[in-house]
């Protein structure tokens, strides 16, 4: 003991160096992801703006997207409608499915049925979606679609949103679970001990507190609705006027995309550049949403941390 | 206040504190202290809890550098040297100066591994298990594992565990071991165990221990500085030392009245 | 006064609406947990047949493939009796493993940077909102980047590496997320009493708090896999459609994929496509799930009890 005292600095090793700038870019990386994304995007879509064959007026309020037709028409319009168009029809059946199943899983549910049906529904998310564009095409079309819908085409929005809805489910539902059991269990016991029932301590008080965190999984669920592609690309079908009959064809923005690439378009083309109009669009609807529920969660979360 | 130390024997000095001072950001946690510590001893700091006993404690092997805003002020002097001196590595000064955590915390390796991640990270890896073997019989653990040494260290009870973080702190060979409350999280067996061990280990290393326990204190210390909450205009509670001496002089004759006060039990 | 009376209807309209409310509730989670059965009963019951037995074309005649794993290694065909999975099978696996060789240095080093390297400030701040920026962007987006700077830019052309590699930015969000989760379980004390031995923070983190989180980091990882092999969307401009029936041999070699092979069946017209599109499923299927069990038991296996 006491040996003679230095306690002056080691040299770092050069292979602690390394590493250290090895882990630092990877997570620079992440920028770099962003940045690549938008760059791209941006510079392939701004030469489809100014390709002479291309107007902005025309992109934004002609009603047909036919770009591989002889004198094509980048009218972004139809896409777009469709897009919404399914996604609400997606929404409509997974905001409730989704949020009921959530009341369910936190408020009502036994420990043990939770560790049945939480995997359950993992294993749903994990589904992938051209699995779910072959169930909606080859099941729900002709079993439920055109049995009870006179009148619908083998590609209609209807099986399409009703299969991009079932997907979206497991998203809403674990959001939404996670808000709801976020809310402090004091809040319940308290209803429950003056006397009210499971069902109104459910939609009366929990559901309000954690409703920044269900409005926030909506917000996102409709975001996912919207960028879906595979499904409604197998069953929606290809339709490329303006419809607002979901009994029929639908063309979405992700599958004009999906689309325009199967054929033969060289770089430099214009149906080339179409994609990263398209692609920007696409990325601007859904990066807004995304903020915008990231917000919401953040601005109205009660501050139940202790 | 300042005490002067009542010593007749020439004894070496460990650590020379001067008017030191730990803060986090504008909270000071404690004060205006100042004492001499001293070689093959065991010093104790004892008084109530929140009086900044453990935050002193860390500032001896710079752990309070972790903590971001943590600002130490005045000098702590260990063997002669500023151990805050630009100079400084805090990484060698805790090679030099162990600690022993309140809840004991082994890796979730095996026994032997607990023991030699500190041997290799110190370049001490020639005869590592005699090494390894010198260290478990030091912290008086060797005949309870020597024949389980790859078994998990998490599988070792608590007690068990406490002494295993002590034997891997002594076979980097410190000089000295600082330990925060190292019983309180043990049953009084386990306590009994570390109190005797405690007194073989003080004749190779000095050792300073915090406790909030003042039996344990006045069983096992040499020394004592007793730390109490004062007020401050802000309306917060900052820790100041009030009497350091020998242990024997603190328990039968203390020179502050608060010392007297908390011995007895009328606070704390 | 009629006390008994009054007590007794509120209990039975309560005891209703209670029981309206979770049947409603009930009704939501089967929903879920039915489309999920119905969609494996259907997959398996077309496509079972050109997996495991003979298969019989019904009225017209009678075909025996008279080795039914010929459907995993066949090559595709025009006649979907003979088309095999082979080649996309291959795909598939040659893009795991350069998904594996680039994820896991990526996701594991920026998750440690951000989790125990980096400072507080607003650059690190910045770094994590593009995260989770990015793992909220459609998979098809990462395709049209990826067809801009791995095809083109890179000059990969339409190749399996560049599919690997747009897939593994595809899912390097979520690993990194998944691996800071496995990070921050490691309680502090351990980081402590490194540091307290006189280790650098380096060695700290390198000797102990990895290795601690490596179960974690491993299960993210193959869920971030699992997501990866069912994507169809990105690797759709990797030409990994055009009739690709050959086995890659380099990196550089023009690929398909599984859902790939999948999604072409499926648009095939003729009702026998059905039947080889469900069975490329039940593959699809059956490797998710053996991926998602391996990590199930990773995690139970390794993942430390603190």
């Amino acid at each position: 003991m006491y040996k003679d005292l230095n306690l002056t600095k080691t040299k770092t090793k050069p292979l602690e160096s390394v590493v250290k700038f090895f882990i630092t870019l990877s997570a620079f990386a992440a920028i770099l992801i962003s940045i690549a994304i938008v760059f791209t995007l941006l510079t392939e879509a701004i030469n489809f703006f100014q390709d002479p064959e291309v107007t902005i007026r025309e992109y934004f309020t002609a009603t047909r997207w036919t770009p591989t037709f002889k004198n094509p028409v980048y009218g972004v319009l139809p896409l777009i409608s469709s897009t919404l168009y399914i996604a609400l029809i997606a929404c409509l059946i997974s905001f409730p499915l989704g949020l009921f199943s959530a009341i369910y899983l936190s408020e009502f549910a036994s420990r043990r049925t939770r560790k049945v049906i939480k995997p359950i529904m993992e294993i749903l998310a994990g589904v992938p979606t051209v699995v779910f564009g072959y169930f909606a095409l080859n099941w729900i079309t002709p079993n439920i679609v055109q049995r009870f819908i006179p009148g619908s085409g083998v590609f209609n929005a209807i099986s399409a949103g009703i299969a991009v809805g079932i997907m979206i489910i497991p998203t809403i539902a674990s959001i939404s679970d996670d808000a709801l059991n976020a809310v402090p269990k004091s809040l319940r016991m308290g209803s429950l001990a003056l006397g009210s029932t499971r069902r109104v301590t459910a939609l009366k008080i929990m559901l309000p507190a954690a409703l920044s965190g269900i409005i926030a999984s909506f917000i996102l669920g409709f975001s996912r609705a919207i960028g879906e592609t595979m499904i409604v690309t197998i069953a929606g079908g290809q339709y490329p006027e303006l419809n607002l009959d979901p009994r029929k064809a639908m063309y979405t923005i992700t599958s004009s995309i999906v689309n325009v690439s199967l054929g033969d378009t060289p770089h430099g083309t214009t149906a080339y550049n179409a994609l990263f109009a398209l692609g920007i669009t696409l990325f601007i609807m859904t990066f807004v949403l995304n903020i915008f529920s990231d917000y919401i969660a953040r601005k109205y979360r009660k501050e139940y941390e202790q | 206040m300042e005490t002067e130390i009542t010593t007749k024997k020439e004894l070496d000095h460990v650590f020379t504190v001067r008017d030191v001072s730990v803060s986090y950001g504008d909270f000071t946690a404690v004060k205006n202290v100042s004492m001499d510590m001293f070689k093959n001893n065991i010093t104790a700091f004892i008084g109530p809890s929140g009086c900044g006993k453990s935050t002193l404690i860390r500032s001896f092997n710079r752990m309070n550098d972790l903590i971001p805003n943590a600002v130490v002020n005045g000098e702590i002097n260990y063997q002669g040297i500023n151990l805050y001196d630009e100079e400084v590595d805090p990484v060698q000064v805790r090679r030099r100066i162990g600690m022993v955590f309140q809840k004991p915390n082994p890796f979730p390796k095996s026994i032997r591994e607990n023991i030699t991640f500190g041997l290799k990270v110190n370049n001490m890896t020639d005869n590592l298990d005699e090494r390894v073997e010198k260290a478990l019989t030091q912290a008086a653990l060797w005949d309870e594992v020597k024949n389980d040494l790859d078994k998990n260290a998490l599988d070792l009870s608590g007690g068990q565990q406490q002494r295993l973080c002590i034997a891997r702190t002594i076979a980097v060979e410190p000089d000295t071991i600082l330990m925060d409350e190292p019983c309180s999280a043990l049953d009084p067996v386990a306590t009994k165990k570390i109190e005797d061990l405690m007194q073989i280990l003080v004749k190779d290393f000095s050792i300073l221990i915090v406790t909030h326990n003042m039996q344990q204190a006045s069983r096992v210390s040499n020394y004592c500085a007793f730390f109490t909450t004062k007020a401050t205009d802000d309306g917060r509670r900052t820790g100041e030392l009030v009497e350091y001496s020998d242990t024997k002089t603190m328990f039968t004759n203390p020179s502050e009245s608060l010392t007297e006060e908390y011995i007895s039990g009328r606070f704390g | 006064m009629n006390n008994n009376s009054v007590f007794a209807e509120t209990k039975k309209e309560r005891e209703l609406k209670e029981l309206a409310f979770l049947s409603i509730l009930y009704f939501c989670v089967t929903v879920a947990i039915v489309t999920l059965m119905t969609l494996i009963y259907d997959v398996i019951s077309t496509g079972y047949s050109r997996l495991f037995n003979d298969y019989e074309l019904g009225l017209i005649s009678k075909v025996t493939i008279d080795n039914p794993k010929d459907f995993l290694t066949s090559l595709d065909s025009r006649d979907p009796l003979k088309a095999g999975i082979g080649p996309a099978f291959a795909g598939t696996v040659w893009l795991m493993i350069i998904v594996i060789f680039a994820t896991f240095p990526l996701g594991a080093g920026a998750a440690i940077y951000l989790q125990e390297f980096a400072p507080k400030n607003k650059l690190t701040r910045f770094i994590e909102l593009n995260l989770t920026n990015l793992a909220g962007v459609p998979s098809v987006i990462y395709g049209l980047m990826g067809l801009a700077v791995f095809v083109r830019l890179a000059g990969f052309g339409r190749s399996v590496l560049s599919g690997g590699l747009t897939l593994t930015l595809l899912i390097l969000p979520v690993v990194i997320v998944a691996s800071r989760e496995a990070l921050k379980a490691v309680p502090d004390t351990i980081r402590q009493g490194a540091l307290a031995l006189g280790s650098t923070k380096f060695q700290a983190i390198f000797r102990q708090v990895v290795p601690s989180a490596i179960p974690g980091m491993v299960t993210g990882m193959v869920l971030g896999l699992s997501r990866a092999i069912g994507e169809t969307a990105p690797l759709i401009f990797m030409g990994a459609l055009t009739y690709v029936n050959y086995y890659p041999d380099t990196p550089l070699s023009g690929f398909t994929a599984i859902p790939i092979q999948v999604y072409n069946w499926i648009g095939y017209p003729q009702a026998e496509w059905k039947d080889t599109s469900s069975a490329g499923i039940i593959l699809l299927l059956g490797l998710l799930l053996s991926m998602n069990a391996l990590a199930l038991i990773i995690r139970n296996k390794f993942e430390k009890d603190w």
